[in-house]
């Protein structure tokens, strides 16, 4: 284990790892604990960025960008938008407010053992040549394997959306 | 082993040592930031040269169009006869010839950097700073992996237009965070409009491109390039190979569909909502000076430049030339590393010249056309140009379908997978 180590902090492919585990994982933690909720939205695109990134590391060059143009470009642009438009929240410091934050450390400590134990102890699989492209096995397995799932949440999305445009559109009153 | 890789190995003996990938990603940054500062900077010049040119002419404004050579003849007397030379006789074409106005982007240049860095007092000064570099990350990101020239690009990425659309993403947070961070109302309504606007007109771009995508089985910039090499059942097909003129010309809705999404994605006229200067004094840059301010105008003019290569990539062939490209081929190949350097300058050019002619088509159309309203936006983006982006992506899919099942009627003994 301890040589293991030894040998990966020899090889530099660990420190862009590295670098990119704490750009996450740093961002995330301005997102929980800052007091400002622009700047936690600020802090998540970091988040999201350094998760692309890691991505990227694994050879999931697909996902890595779908991680950007789905949570950066809409999913960080909403939250962003949410934000803004809040009435006065340059003058109030209403958000973030942390509360109970005994129990919320028990908990997150407990998951974070939980999570340590079995990433630990999984035995994992040492793949020697990723593949180099992804997106064609992920497009046959969404129209193939995955066709049902797919489907269904795509109607699932569409209701989502007609419910929006249904709550968003101001009712022609009759005269 | 990748020759470039022995090549690092051989200039820099201490990277003998490290992994083949962190040497290649050593030798990307370097590149990267060799390109950016040598093509994306001058890029963005020659833009806005350009630029004003065009407004000088358009609205009878002179004066960009003379501080140049001219000028600096002009300086002393003795020069100013050689400069007046050209204006008579037979020589007056050759005056006619030397630029005017092209000394102007070097001084606003030099202007910009001397300019004081003004930060208002009320600013969210942390967000006021970074935002200028998220914006232009975003949109110089898209530089990488640009076939420039034939089979050459800084990254060969299989998932190439994908990965353009997704790091372009990056601007609009940019863009809220400079009109976050001014405290002014100004700026943040020209934010949020830009913002809107950026991530309605995504979707019809993203579609538009995709029918092209769907067409070349790749996402691949560079296998896109290749697929346009032939068409029509003709290997020679020069221009004709495009995808604009490929199906009978059915592929033009998606091009002027992705161009007109292009423009409005970069906030240029007609859809320059986000910096109205009647309603908005100038949208989300309001309170940015000196070099901070021009990192935006770098971020749109090289934005502007990248949509007319997607176009150019995507439709009109990339590098290729109208002309058969098979045909310089077979003469440039036969002349050795001449013929190498020949064709890398072949496809530069038509690359160049093509995604400039888009950019000039969008300045154009910044003199010539007024500005949409907001409501007229978002119902050219919604009802007009997604219903149509969509129905084509379905009819361009029919049309592949059946070309492919008509190719596997004509040659039942080969057995293609469908892809």
């Amino acid at each position: 284990m301890i040589a293991a180590l030894g040998l990966a902090v020899k090889n530099p492919a660990t420190w862009v790892f590295l670098a990119f585990a704490a750009v996450t994982c740093g961002s995330a933690l301005v997102v929980a604990v800052s007091r400002s909720l622009v700047y936690s939205a600020y802090a998540l695109l970091l988040t999201f960025f350094g998760v692309a990134g890691l991505y990227a590391f694994l050879d999931a060059d697909f996902l890595a960008a779908a991680q950007l143009l789905v949570y950066v470009g809409g999913i960080l642009v909403l939250i962003l938008f949410g934000v803004m438009l809040t009435h006065k929240i340059r003058d109030i410091n209403l958000s973030n407010e942390s509360t109970n934050p005994v129990v919320g450390a028990v908990i997150s400590g407990f998951l974070f053992l939980a999570l340590a134990y079995v990433s630990l102890m999984t035995d994992w699989q040492v793949v020697e040549h990723p593949a180099s492209a992804t997106s064609g096995e992920i497009g046959r397995a969404f129209v193939g394997k995955y066709l049902l799932p797919f489907e269904v949440s795509s109607v699932l999305l569409l209701g989502a959306l007609i419910g929006a445009a249904y709550l968003a559109r101001r009712e022609k009153r009759e005269a | 082993m990748h020759p470039v890789i022995t090549f690092a190995h051989n200039v820099l003996p201490f990277t003998k040592g490290w992994p083949d990938w962190v040497v290649y990603v050593a030798i990307v940054f370097v590149v990267a930031f060799g390109i950016l500062n040598t093509l994306v900077a001058p890029l963005t010049g020659i833009s806005t040269y350009i630029e004003r040119r065009m407004a000088g002419r358009a609205q009878y404004r002179w004066g960009p169009n003379r501080v140049g050579f001219r000028s600096l003849l002009d300086a002393l007397p003795v020069t100013r006869w050689i400069g007046r030379m050209g204006d008579i006789g037979p020589v007056k074409a050759i005056g006619r010839l030397i630029p005017g106005g092209l000394l102007q982007f070097a001084a606003d240049g030099l202007k910009l950097f001397t300019k004081e860095d003004i930060i208002p007092a009320k600013a969210d000064k942390f967000l006021f700073r970074a935002s200028p570099y998220v914006v232009m990350a975003g949109s110089f990101a898209a530089f990488a992996v640009l076939p420039v020239s034939f089979n050459f690009r800084a990254v060969n990425f299989n998932i190439g237009i994908f990965y353009v659309l997704g790091i372009s993403s990056l601007v609009v947070p940019g863009i809220l965070m400079a009109g976050w961070g001014s405290a002014n109302k100004w700026a943040l309504f020209g934010g949020m409009r830009s913002a809107s606007q950026i991530v309605s007109y995504e979707i019809p771009v993203a579609i538009s491109l995709m029918t092209a995508v769907m067409l070349a089985g790749t996402m691949n910039m560079t296998d896109i390039v290749n697929a346009q090499r032939s068409g029509y059942g003709i290997e020679k097909a020069g221009a004709l190979g495009w995808y604009v003129f490929r199906y009978g010309g059915l592929m033009i809705v998606p091009f002027v569909i992705y161009f007109i999404g292009g423009c409005a994605e970069v906030n240029r006229t007609p859809f320059d909502l986000p910096e109205g200067e009647s309603e908005l004094v100038s949208g989300y840059h309001t309170e940015y000076s000196g070099f901070r301010w021009s990192f935006f105008f770098m971020a749109e003019y090289s934005n502007m430049f990248a949509v007319g290569a997607i176009a150019t990539t995507m439709f009109l062939g990339g590098p290729l030339p109208p002309y058969p490209v098979q045909l310089t081929e077979q003469l440039f190949g036969g002349m050795g590393h001449l013929g190498m350097v020949l064709r890398f300058l072949e496809g530069f050019a038509w690359f160049f010249i093509k995604s400039y002619f888009f950019v000039l088509v969008m300045i154009h159309m910044r003199w010539t056309l007024p500005r949409y309203r907001v409501d007229q936006l978002m119902h050219l983006c919604w009802k007009v140009l997604l219903p149509i982006a969509l129905v084509w992506f379905v009819l361009m899919c029919g049309v592949r379908a059946v070309r492919m099942e008509m190719k596997l009627a004509a040659q039942p003994a080969v057995a293609e997978v469908t892809r």
